[in-house]
């Protein structure tokens, strides 16, 4: 019953796991976690500080023969104080997060041993959305949400147009130890990309770009869905990223191209018979 | 009324008109009290509606892979659960408990305009049919906040997305008129001696309301119609093939729907703030920080919006901006509950049932405050962004923040509406089970959300303990649901047989309580003269000071004309 893997299951149930996010195969996620991690103990202190206090006065004050309410309007330095002590805490917070923004938003370089990045993987744009390693390469991949299925396409376009470059659906394999970009579009809808272990979830919006980045350092399987209401088919709409030696990608890529070639060849003698045999091809091809 | 040894108020209500009889007299009725029981009545059968569809949601995620329902009535039934919940149950109930007693607790004979306030109803009526009638047609299915392109009519054709939309605009022109209503009324018709200080917490909290409303509701307004001409009359705006935004309707929705969470919830804490100084027989603890921070809550509201789009394409600056306002909006939120406690604090706490239900609020709104922060910190939102966790945020928020101070509401005023006391055994059997249903259906969703289960999702598969936990949160359901029908039964029961309240049955503080129960139809003969934010306080020491000088227990006190 793999059919829709509610993306986690690889997490050991342990005390901890059971508290926080996916612990992640990709440093965003890790940083993510930790970050979770310790706004969960602060949370953890305030919640058992109030609801003892709570606790507390409910016992403590409860109606007694020959008790006598206290009649307090309150007590403007207490006040002061409470309201200052919240905010001291979340600005404590904001700091943290902000010193944690960089290791989560920024990707890191690829390793050496990674996949080798030829010149057409060479990102030499940059807009304001897409950080970059710090080396400027990357493998892009395009993930394209659409009504129910998420499409993956890879660089290697041979056709000026963008056309012919290798493409997967549902599964994006990639190769390990390499910064992996995602610019990630809608064509229908929109659409949420979300594998819990590589890193926070972005909406697909039709006529937007948006991106965010991964890089996993052993081979593995990582499960992901939709996350945004897509229609009907929202649950079955699943993501899986397989995670491969840099070796083993550079096969399976030219496998993928290799297919889709043989696809496209099919498709043109199939296209050229029904052209001679009924006309209609004038009709597909003005 | 024998266990109440103290002196009554009473009050004679000869200049009454009598009021009409029958059903027609319903329908033709601008007295504020009958519209309010009118808004109360309605909305409460919203609520059942809006829990059946959850009941059935659970239903179907009780189990993994569930075949109850199928994807197209899953996503119809999520539509209509939350749509209902919003709009026709939380907000216009806190219109309908702020129609009956803000005028009473003002010292006013009636709202400010009561043809209008007759109209809001109407309109409310008529919304809530509207979008019920898709039933027998073809109910939305895209969700409570209706995303273009999924809402636009080539991934949702049916008129069903049309009802939603006549819905909004329906409720939203009965919750605008209302809110001018209020806002006119609590500016122009208090009772002599009531200075903006002296005001009653809830009434602070439904001006509050109010003009979130009147900021709130034209611009979803104006959205829900570009949604329409998108949909019938040929426009773009969320079409990006031809120039439009389908971020365009995330902006408008969300500048409205965040403002739109504290239009909820403020309500509910003014009820609270109302109740728990009665239970504790103590003055609520600074009076001045509850109303002000209300106000910062709601200006703050309007700066948090793009949280709600944090895994958008949006600049990083505004993510950042928008943490920190969001980071902000919780200090006054978190002053709020600590006052609450010091109000509590030193007391002496009668355990009724209005205020369990207002300690549950504390203790419950408290956990969907803190997930909130988690939320607030955009790099983790970004994990728990559209999972379970939020859907259980929003549950403790609302549940927390509105559904319970809603009952301890019906449990305080009750005896005000009907002129009869609540079991109070029912009610607090009715409290426990709804407080531990609360908890077991919700608390365990922060799980399911940390370990990745979206939200919107009509079946799962059973990975890690996804199956378990579902379970759990559907028990917890019918529990909820349990402690929601006890308290039906309380109120058919009570209605014969509660036994008689009298005007003052809490020895409570506000003005309302000055008046017999149910009240005449013009409220008060006599409007005291207001001297503190307590005034009934003040009424009682002035009874009983008269009635030990004259040595004579039997003199009525609203004949002496208190205060005046």
């Amino acid at each position: 019953m793999n059919r829709i893997p509610a993306a986690l299951g690889h997490l050991l149930p342990s005390t901890l796991a059971f508290f926080t996010p996916a612990k992640g195969a990709s440093p965003n996620a890790k940083e993510i976690h930790t970050l979770y991690v310790i706004t969960l103990v602060i949370a953890l202190i305030i919640f058992f500080l109030v609801e003892g206090a709570l606790g507390y006065a409910l016992v403590k004050y409860r109606k007694r023969k020959g008790v006598v309410p206290a009649q307090i309007h309150g007590n403007t330095r207490l006040e002061v104080s409470w309201t200052a002590a919240a905010a001291v805490i979340l600005l404590g917070l904001a700091i943290l997060t902000f010193a944690k923004l960089a290791s989560i938003q920024d990707p890191p370089n690829s390793s050496p041993d990674g996949a080798t990045l030829g010149e057409q993987n060479n990102l030499i744009y940059a807009s304001n959305q897409e950080r970059l390693p710090p080396d400027r390469k990357a493998l892009e991949i395009t993930v394209i949400g659409r009504q129910y299925i998420w499409q993956y396409v890879y660089p290697g376009a041979n056709e000026p147009d963008g056309l012919g470059a290798p493409y997967s659906y549902e599964e994006m394999v990639v190769p390990t130890k390499t910064t992996v970009e995602l610019n990630i579009v809608s064509s229908d809808v929109v659409h949420s990309w979300w594998v819990p272990e590589l890193g926070g979830k972005f909406q697909a919006v039709p006529g937007y770009h948006n991106y965010t980045w991964f890089k996993v350092e052993k081979p593995g399987v990582f499960h992901g869905q939709c996350a945004f209401l897509c229609g009907r088919g929202h649950a079955r709409m699943i993501a899986t990223v397989r995670a491969v030696e840099p070796a083993e990608f550079e096969t399976w890529l030219a496998r993928q191209k290799a297919l889709i070639a043989e696809a496209n060849h099919q498709a043109e003698i199939a296209r050229a018979k029904l052209k001679t045999q009924t006309g209609a091809g004038a009709v597909e091809n003005p | 009324m024998a266990t109440y040894a103290a002196p009554i108020p009473q009050v004679s209500a000869d200049r009454a008109e009598r009021e009409g009889q029958g059903w027609t007299s319903w329908i033709t009725t601008t007295d504020h009290k009958r519209i309010g029981i009118m808004y109360m009545v309605t909305t409460f059968v919203f609520f059942c509606l809006g829990g059946t569809e959850a009941l059935m949601i659970r239903l179907q995620l009780g189990a993994p892979n569930n075949t109850l329902v199928t994807p197209e009535i899953y996503n119809q039934l999520f539509t209509m659960h939350g749509t209902t919940m919003i709009f026709l149950f939380v907000v216009p109930m806190m219109a309908g408990i702020a129609n009956y007693f803000l005028p009473l607790m003002i010292g006013a004979r009636d709202m400010a305009f009561p043809r209008l306030n007759a109209l809001s109803y109407w309109l409310l009526l008529a919304g809530g049919i509207v979008f019920y009638a898709s039933l027998f047609w073809h109910p939305p299915e895209a969700g409570w906040t209706s995303y273009p392109p999924l809402s636009e009519t080539l991934y949702s054709p049916s008129g069903g997305q049309d009802a939603w939309i006549y819905l909004i605009h329906l409720t939203g022109l009965s919750s605008l008129l209302g809110a001018i209503n209020f806002y006119a009324t609590i500016a122009n018709m208090r009772a002599r001696g009531m200075s903006w200080g002296r005001l009653p917490l809830f009434v602070w909290a439904i001006l509050t309301y109010s003009v979130l409303l009147i900021f709130a509701l034209p611009v979803i307004a104006a959205a829900v119609t570009m949604l329409l001409t998108d949909r019938h009359f040929g426009t773009h705006f969320f079409d990006p093939a031809l120039g439009g935004s389908p971020l365009l309707w995330q902006n408008l929705f969300w500048f409205f729907g965040h403002p739109e969470v504290y239009i909820m919830v403020l309500p509910g804490f003014g009820i609270v703030s109302e109740i728990l100084p009665v239970f504790a027989r103590k003055p609520i603890f600074g009076y001045k920080a509850i109303a002000a921070s209300t106000v910062a809550i709601a200006f703050l509201g309007f700066l948090t919006w793009a949280h709600h789009m944090f895994t958008t394409p949006i600049p990083e600056a505004i993510l950042v901006f928008v943490m920190l306002s969001s980071f902000l909006i919780a200090v006054p939120t978190g002053v709020k509950i600590i006052n609450w406690i010091a109000t509590l604090w030193r007391g002496t706490i009668e355990f009724t049932t209005p205020l369990l239900f207002c300690v549950g609020f504390i203790a419950l709104f408290l956990i969907g405050g803190i997930s909130g922060v988690f939320l607030a910190i955009f790099p983790v939102d970004w994990q728990l962004n559209e999972t379970y966790f939020v859907v259980a945020h929003i549950h403790f928020v609302l549940m927390g923040g509105a559904v319970l101070p809603i009952f301890a509401g019906i449990y305080y005023w009750f005896p005000k509406i009907t002129g009869r006391m609540l079991s109070e055994r029912l009610g607090k059997l009715s409290f426990y089970l709804m407080f531990v249903g609360i908890l077991a259906t919700f608390l365990i969703q922060h799980v399911m959300g940390l370990d990745g289960m979206p939200r919107r999702i009509y079946e799962y598969d059973n990975v890690g303990h996804l199956a378990l936990y579902n379970q759990i949160s559907t028990v917890g359901a019918f529990i909820l649901a349990s402690g929601v029908l006890v308290t039906i039964i309380n109120v058919w029961r009570s209605l014969k047989v509660g036994v008689v309240a009298g005007p003052d049955p809490w020895k409570a503080n506000t003005l309302e309580w000055f008046t017999s129960s149910p009240p005449p139809v013009n409220n008060f003969d006599v409007i005291p003269l207001v001297r503190s934010a307590e005034p009934m306080k003040d009424i009682r020491r002035e009874v009983e000071r008269r009635t030990s000088d004259a040595g004579a227990a039997t003199v009525p006190a609203g004949a002496t004309q208190v205060g005046v």
